[in-house]
């Protein structure tokens, strides 16, 4: 840059930012409002549907206690549904809705209790730790990802360079996607061992199953992103296929690349729970919720969803924060 | 013969399309000579465009010969004879300003010292020094546009192909960039090949004015221009322009009443 051009570009690209930092201030003041709101309304509701759902059992306890119940006969309330168990005893329905040991319904400070007890209260390297058995499902994930997205880019660029992949290989990969995951991680898991794989590789394989498909979709989107000008601008250059793709395709890729990586890394942490389901697996968020079914721990199951929840959340975002320093740095706004 | 840059002879051009052929261009012969700044205007679809690409090698003639340097137009294309200005100026959004100067000096491997240096002195060829390090987005549509005629004239091509590079731009932008090309032009004695659909705009640039109409595309009247290489803006305004102006609106319309 030379002195005499600089300030006006330089001036112009400052005001530039700071104008676009007020307005991303502003449209964050706009949205939390709006989104708390949501949660609010949906916390609240939450507590609500917990009394029709655990009215079998708080009118159970009454009765046990003493209360008089309507209907008083046991036999007489065994076919009915929570909600006119609810609506015909309403002040003890509501009073023992929050406090079962095995609500069918836990209520939101029940499993932030449980969360909170099974992550702080207890050491990180216990099987009762969901510190412990996230860090089992993460490295897993990780590894599937990273196969699954490797794969995805590779199968892309195959796709977008030779015809006969382009023919064979995208029909197959659909395919994959229609088997339902939940059947065919069960004989993986099991093939796997058989010959001797076991561990984390078989979670590994279910979780890059599921991701290397978006990853496909979107680089190959990307990879035909270029339009037809673009593409005459270097065969007037004389350029190879190779320094087209090289120069043209591969960069102008990178945004769809991101956005199918997003829903890959949350597919892969999918297939992960599920790859940890059928194996009777000791660990992983996948065992804590089986074992949470098996022994009718239904505050177990909610806190093992909410932290795979939290944990996907967070991979997302992590992924989010990489594609805005690489968009950055390539000069691509957005 | 030897001396032209373009040769065309009887060059047609059909397309194959589910409606039965479309004659893009049936029977041009044109020779271009070196530094000559040759406009084509014509309405749309009359083939304008269809025989820079042509010439270009982009597009496959179906008739006649094309020579271009001599050489076939495919030939001459992977000699690297011609710089080549869209429409739309087409930069990368990943490069900045001095990185998409750069791409067609990369693709042809020169070093990357000499790389610096041409992308420094075209960004000065036209007007655009300081930019080289800001992005696309950050510049107008014309400064856009003059990146991207930078971007031809990097790897010294002495043919220019240029395909409506102003069409997008509005008049006052467009009469600046006129000027400067014209500038460019008396500078670099580069051979210009200029497609355009303003009237205006062709005369005041050509030295020659190719006219062209539709179905099938051909030539219908070629104008040499009798003004001096030395044009300010003011010239539009002189009976001599306003005259060729006028023949170039006759040959339009006689040439849309023929089709």
């Amino acid at each position: 840059m030379t002195e005499a051009a600089a300030p006006g570009p330089a001036t112009l690209a400052a005001a530039t930012a700071r104008r676009r930092l007020a307005a991303r201030g502003a449209a964050l003041r706009q949205s939390v409002l709006p989104v708390l709101g949501v949660i609010a309304a949906l916390i609240a509701f939450w507590y609500l549907a917990c009394i029709p759902m655990n009215a079998a059992q708080s009118v159970l306890e009454a009765a046990r206690a003493g209360a008089p119940v309507t209907p008083a006969e046991a036999s007489e309330r065994r076919g009915m549904s929570g909600l006119a168990l609810a609506v015909q005893n309403p002040a003890e329905a509501a009073a023992r809705a929050y406090g079962q040991e095995r609500p069918r319904l836990p209520a939101p400070h029940q499993i932030g209790a449980e969360v909170w007890a099974a992550t702080a209260q207890v050491a990180p390297t216990s099987p009762r730790s969901l510190l412990y058995h996230g860090w089992v499902t993460l490295s897993a994930t990780l590894l599937g990802f990273a196969f699954g997205a490797a794969l995805g880019v590779l199968l892309a660029m195959g796709i977008v360079q030779f015809r006969v992949m382009d023919l064979s290989v995208m029909l197959w990969a659909i395919v994959s996607q229609t088997v339902p995951i939940i059947a065919i991680a069960p004989m993986v898991i099991v093939v796997l061992h058989s010959v001797g794989i076991s561990g984390i590789v078989p979670k590994a394989a279910i979780a890059a199953w599921l991701s290397f498909f978006p990853v496909v979709v979107g680089m190959v989107k990307g990879l035909r992103s270029p339009d037809a000008a673009q593409l005459d601008l270097l065969k007037t250059y004389g350029a190879t296929a190779r320094q087209t793709f090289l120069s043209l395709r591969l960069p102008g890729s990178t945004p769809y690349l991101f956005a199918s990586l997003k829903i890959a890394v949350a597919a892969a942490l999918v297939g992960t729970i599920v790859a940890e389901l059928p194996t009777g697996a000791q660990a992983g968020f996948g065992a804590r919720l089986l074992a949470g079914s098996y022994y009718g721990q239904t505050v177990q199951i909610w806190s093992a969803l909410v932290a795979a929840a939290v944990l996907a959340a967070l991979l997302v975002a992590l992924v989010g924060a990489a594609e805005r320093l690489v968009l950055a740095r390539m000069g691509l706004r957005r | 013969m030897s001396g032209a840059v373009v040769e065309a002879e009887g060059l047609g051009l059909t397309f194959a399309t589910g409606d039965g052929p479309v004659h893009a261009l049936k029977d041009v012969s044109l020779s271009i000579g070196k530094g000559e700044f040759v406009s084509f205007i014509g309405p749309s679809g009359c083939g304008k465009t269809t025989f820079l690409r042509c010439v270009a090698g982009l597009e496959a003639p179906t008739s006649g010969s094309l020579r271009v340097n001599g050489m076939s137009a495919d030939n001459a294309r992977r000699a690297r004879a011609y710089g080549y200005v869209f429409q739309a100026a087409g930069l990368y959004p990943w490069r900045t300003i001095g990185g998409n100067i750069a791409l067609p000096l990369e693709i042809m491997k020169y070093p990357a010292a000499e790389r610096q240096r041409r992308v420094r002195e075209t960004l000065a060829l036209v007007d655009l020094a300081g930019f080289e390090n800001k992005y696309p987005w950050q510049l107008s549509g014309g400064m856009q546009q003059r990146a991207s005629i930078a971007r031809a004239l990097g790897f010294d091509a002495d043919l220019l192909l240029m395909d409506e590079p102003f069409g997008a731009l509005d008049e006052i932008v467009r009469d600046r960039l006129n000027e400067e090309l014209l500038a460019l032009w008396a500078r670099t004695g580069k051979t210009m090949l200029f497609v355009t659909h303003s009237i205006p705009e062709a005369v005041y640039l050509s030295t020659r004015i190719v006219v062209m109409s539709p179905r099938p595309g051909r030539i219908s009247d070629v104008i040499e221009s009798p003004l001096p290489k030395e044009r300010p803006l003011e010239i539009r305004d002189s009976s001599a322009f306003i005259e060729i102006a006028h023949r170039v609106r006759e040959g339009l319309r006689a040439g849309m009443e023929a089709a």
